[in-house]
């Protein structure tokens, strides 16, 4: 079989023959690529305003969208934890926002249970508006006319980046049901 | 595409459980992180440990990225070279601009010497530089300002101290780790320093307004002497700043004062000076040497 086609006994996920998916990729790849996504503050970019978007609240956002049972409910505590040591917010306001918004998926899940694209970037775009609002809250500065002016550049591009950062996401889910572990 | 059915546990009592505890674990880490906000917002200088030590095991790998920034620049540099009238120009503006910024600093020296010398008997030693370091990052998606510097309390760095580059005045010291340490850039919202304007003795305050610019309002209200293009340089009261440090020129003038752009941009900056505190004893007897004066008295 392999002589007439090589690809035969493969799908886009590797061999189908003596080959199974890790679970340590297949269960870690979420939380490593969200606590990757909140160690962007250590990225060489010295912004003078906020600019970038919060990259981990989105791969979080983007990951639970995709695989609804994937990431545990509980899942807001230990990664809002870890963007709260970097993020510059007051250690907390991640825990807590992290944890309410995988709460509200889950209650819009209930209410909404067939989801296409449409209804995940305006789910996503909703939840980070909320985010960026509440965390500008949070964040112990002085609330002025100023600060919102600057918030909304932020949410802008969050909302627009969002659709790439899913693709991304999707693609990255591919690598996680890899078939990469030899069966003896 | 459906949500998966595998959260409807049915009758099975274990799954059933499963999900229960599920939603028990989740409701109290929004409890707890209600309570933690509240903490850090109350207390701000509970969780410096936790940050710093995580700071520490990260600022390697962002060393290294700062590193490349530099790098990167440099080949955009060498390939910009081949356009040499537009290369020429770009330098001769940046050598103008940091010309400009050195005679208003030597014209705020100037003044300095000639208020000392009327006060007889008070000596001025050179401030020795504590530490030179590296920009890393900045909290870039949060509305606070805040950068990430490569040095920490083994390089002798302590809170409080200033951070400077070679255009000016960048920040002070927030939080110190072993190996990293934040600085509370200008523009936080947080920030006030005191500023003088470099050519007499019009003070004010520099508060940064989280937008990149900085807004400085005079401490003796009445007629705004105030004009565009106007540099300030720090006044040296409150002890923590020494005098004479380049920080805003005004660019927009307003009732009680100005909006100022920063002379240092951190985004333009790559390595810094940290310098000791300039008169230790009269910044802790007035209270400005911890950076949030006040709310973190009973931090470390």
């Amino acid at each position: 079989m392999e002589q007439l086609n090589p690809r035969a006994r493969r799908d886009p996920f590797g061999s189908r023959i003596n080959r199974t998916q890790s679970s340590l990729l297949a269960y870690g790849l979420p939380w490593v690529t969200i606590m990757l996504g909140s160690l962007t503050p250590w990225l060489p970019i010295i912004a003078p305003a906020p600019l970038l978007p919060p990259l981990g609240f989105m791969l979080l956002l983007a990951w639970r969208l995709l695989r609804p049972g994937l990431l545990p409910l509980w899942a807001g505590l230990p990664l809002g934890l870890f963007d709260d040591l970097y993020s510059g917010q007051p250690l907390g306001s991640g825990v807590l926002l992290f944890s309410l918004s995988l709460f509200a998926i889950e209650v819009i899940e209930a209410r909404f249970p067939w989801r296409n694209f449409w209804l995940d970037w305006l789910t996503a775009s909703a939840m980070l508006t909320v985010y960026i609002a509440l965390a500008a809250l949070f964040s112990g500065a002085a609330l002025t006319l100023v600060q919102f002016t600057v918030i909304i550049p932020q949410l802008l591009l969050s909302i627009v980046l969002f659709p790439i950062i899913a693709r991304a996401v999707a693609m990255l889910d591919r690598l996680r049901l890899m078939r990469v572990r030899r069966i003896d | 595409m459906a949500s998966p059915a595998n959260r409807r546990s049915g009758s099975n009592k274990k799954a059933q459980l499963g999900v229960f505890t599920g939603y028990v674990l989740a409701g109290a880490g929004v409890l707890l992180g209600a309570a933690l906000l509240a903490i850090s917002l109350l207390r701000p200088g509970t969780f410096t440990d936790l940050r710093t030590v995580a700071g520490d095991a990260v600022s390697p790998v962002g060393e290294a990225g700062a590193e490349a920034r530099t790098g990167s620049r440099n080949v955009f540099e060498a390939v910009a070279a081949y356009y040499r009238a537009g290369s020429r120009n770009a330098a001769l503006q940046e050598e103008m601009r940091v010309a400009r910024v050195r005679l208003a600093e030597a014209e705020a020296l100037r003044q300095e010497n000639v208020r000392l010398k009327a006060v007889l008997g008070l000596t001025e030693e050179d401030a020795k530089p504590v530490a030179v370091a590296r920009l890393i990052g900045s909290t870039s998606s949060s509305a606070r300002r805040i950068g990430y510097l490569s040095a920490g309390r083994a390089d002798g760095v302590r809170r409080g101290m200033p951070v400077s580059s070679p255009m000016g005045l960048v920040g002070r010291i927030l939080e110190v780790g072993e190996r990293s340490s934040r600085v509370l850039l200008l523009t936080d919202s947080e920030s006030m320093v005191p500023v003088r304007r470099a050519t007499d003795n019009v003070i004010a305050f520099a508060e940064g307004r989280s937008d990149g610019s900085l807004r400085l309002r005079l401490v003796n209200l009445g007629i705004n002497p105030i004009k565009e293009g106007d540099v300030f340089v720090t006044s040296g009261s409150g002890g923590l700043f020494r005098p004479g440090i380049a920080v805003a020129v005004a660019t927009e003038i307003t009732r009680d004062g100005a909006i100022a752009r920063l002379l240092s941009n951190p985004a333009a900056t790559d390595v810094v000076v940290v310098e000791p505190i300039w008169q230790p004893d009269a910044a802790a007897v007035l209270g400005t040497a911890p950076p949030e004066a006040g709310e973190a008295s009973g931090g470390d």
